[in-house]
């Protein structure tokens, strides 16, 4: 049961993200007339500081956040389940080397590497894909590491060695699905890291360029005007808090029900 | 211990080669040339040749690399492009405003995560530890960059006790502490609770019971005691998210910093700046890390026959 109110929030919020593409929205439409009205009953959320919508800003917000989120989960844990997978099957030297890349990139303290990179490669959407996967693969190349490592040695592992099983097919059909549950549950918590990590490098100014919205750059430019109209600021922030504390729970839901140790988190 | 010290040393050498190298390689990451984009296009040629030949970008890149970390061993980590001053001036300037922000987060944090991790380990499954664990799910979702504004909005710009930004005197520090000091007690109060949790099914505990010591006696100085090692080598590796969670905390409130340094140069592309201080932050981070472990070897003696995996 407890697992449908978050569901319903995350669904709402895939919803919004491609209800852009459906409904005609006017994020970039600006009314000078409206300049930092607050919301109504003609429109629920009022008006920014160019008398822009702020529900269609919103809107064409939450796009921001599930693609890049998406597209970086699902980027890093590709590239990074490979690795791991490939670095503990062969194990030996590879391994080794590979476990030096992985210390040398969690030596960079959480987000500071991804706003470096993105820093250096200029602003854009497509720029803070790559630098938060740049970031991101290391965690699920660690965790897919592990986990092989536990179940390599199984009896079936070496009967596929012995019959000239390819290491590609051995790995990826007798070895990552062994390991995906724990990968899944770390994925589901990477979505929430991906959607912060985004909306902050749109606050810094690193991620998505005027006029398009993010929920980062929508507070970064609200901040301006707080005393006047806070609801330019309280209402991408409490998008991201909900969506965040949604996917938060739906992966304490996941991690229970698919039976995964609590290491996950904490390590 | 000497083994296990000398162990830990070579791979903590091998990561700072590593962080080393990456630094190096993020000024090759700006796209086009690194020289126009950090001077203008329409600088001088001879401005921008002399810039490439400060910056050492007319030699072959493993030359480069070399020259960079044989000049990082004398400690010079070169000039800033745009106030045109050594790095390490600027950043020995702004090290102590860091390190009083996160002194006193970890002071709020700790203030807020204890009572609370005890309280809900105490109370398992009760309203209590539903509402103690509820907080900390809400607070590690609450992003910094949203937080600082909410502090500002209420606590400086509606009842005016707080100033908005800067640095100036303690009432400055308390709104920047209590951004990035919630977000850490969040993480910090569920490690104390699972921790404690651990901890109370142990021998000793029921032994401490069956003496007659009261419940309190028994959490704080048989539980707690043992409950809190785990708990510091977390706080080690949170370190991290600390001074990830400084860099926007400290733009937020123009606290003056390393963290806002980074963001400054980053917008000034003044990319020498940006590397001297992810360097110097990472560097840091590597050396607390290997300064818990030592500790955590040095107080628990299993964790120095154990193999790391």
């Amino acid at each position: 049961m407890r697992m449908w109110a978050p569901l319903g929030l995350v669904l709402l919020w895939a919803s919004m993200a491609l209800l852009g593409f459906v409904v005609p929205l006017a994020p970039e439409h600006i009314d000078l007339s409206k300049i930092l009205v607050p919301g109504g009953a003609e429109e629920w959320l009022g008006y920014d500081d160019l008398g822009r919508p702020i529900l269609d800003r919103l809107i064409m917000g939450a796009r921001t956040s599930f693609f890049v989120a998406f597209a970086v989960v699902g980027l890093s844990l590709c590239v990074g389940t490979m690795i791991g997978t490939f670095g503990a099957f062969m194990g030996g030297w590879v391994d080794h080397a590979l476990v030096r890349i992985i210390d040398v990139f969690l030596a960079f303290p959480g987000i500071l590497l991804a706003i470096a990179l993105a820093g250096v490669m200029g602003p854009g959407i497509d720029n803070v894909v790559i630098a938060l996967s740049a970031v991101g693969w290391v965690g699920y190349a660690r965790l897919s590491r592990a986990q092989v490592l536990t179940v390599k040695e199984r009896d079936h592992i070496h009967a596929a060695i012995a019959i000239g099983t390819k290491p590609l097919r051995i790995m990826v059909r007798h070895l990552i699905p062994l390991v995906s549950a724990p990968l899944i549950v770390e994925a589901s918590f990477g979505i929430a890291g991906a959607v912060i990590a985004e909306a902050g490098l749109s606050f810094l100014g690193l991620g998505v360029q005027p006029p398009a919205a993010s929920w980062g750059s929508m507070i970064r430019e609200g901040t301006r005007y707080m005393l006047v109209a806070p609801h330019l600021v309280i209402t991408p922030g409490v998008a991201i808090m909900a969506v965040v504390l949604a996917i938060n729970l739906f992966g304490d839901w996941l991690r229970d029900w698919l039976d995964v140790k609590d290491q996950t988190r904490l390590g | 211990m000497l083994q296990f010290l000398v162990s830990r040393l070579i791979t903590a050498t091998v990561v700072v080669l590593g962080v080393m190298c990456l630094v190096f390689a993020l000024i090759h990451l700006v796209p086009g040339d690194p020289v126009e984009v950090m001077l203008g296009e329409s600088a001088q040629p001879a401005d921008k040749e002399a810039l490439r030949e400060a910056l050492g970008l007319n030699q072959p890149v493993h030359l480069q690399l070399l020259d960079y970390l044989a000049r990082l061993v004398r400690l010079d980590l070169g000039t800033s492009i745009y106030s045109r001053r050594p790095i390490l001036d600027i950043l020995l300037e702004r090290i102590p405003a860091t390190i009083e922000l996160g002194i006193a987060a970890l002071w709020v944090a700790t203030f807020l995560a204890l009572p609370l991790g005890i309280l809900a380990a105490m109370h398992r499954n009760t309203l209590l530890d539903f509402g103690a664990m509820g907080f900390a799910l809400v607070g590690v979702s609450i992003p910094n960059f949203w937080m600082g504004p909410m502090l500002i909005l209420v606590g400086a710009l509606w009842l005016g006790w707080f100033p908005v930004s800067g640095r100036e005197g303690f009432m400055s520090l308390v709104l920047p502490a209590l951004t990035l000091g919630t977000a850490m007690a969040a993480i910090l109060s569920r490690m104390i609770r699972s921790a404690l949790l651990e901890v109370i099914t142990e021998e000793f505990i029921r032994t401490a019971r069956a003496k007659g010591l009261t419940e309190w006696r028994v959490i704080a100085h048989h539980g707690l005691r043992n409950a809190l090692l785990p708990v510091i080598t977390l706080l080690g590796l949170q370190l991290g998210a600390l001074l990830g969670g400084a860099i926007i905390t400290e733009t937020v409130f123009s606290w003056p910093g390393i963290g806002l340094l980074v963001v400054e140069a980053i917008q000034r592309r003044d990319y020498p700046v940006v590397q001297a201080t992810v360097l110097f932050i990472s560097l840091s981070y590597v050396l607390v890390n290997l300064l818990t472990d030592l500790l955590y070897a040095w107080i628990d003696p299993r964790v120095r026959i154990q193999k790391g995996p």
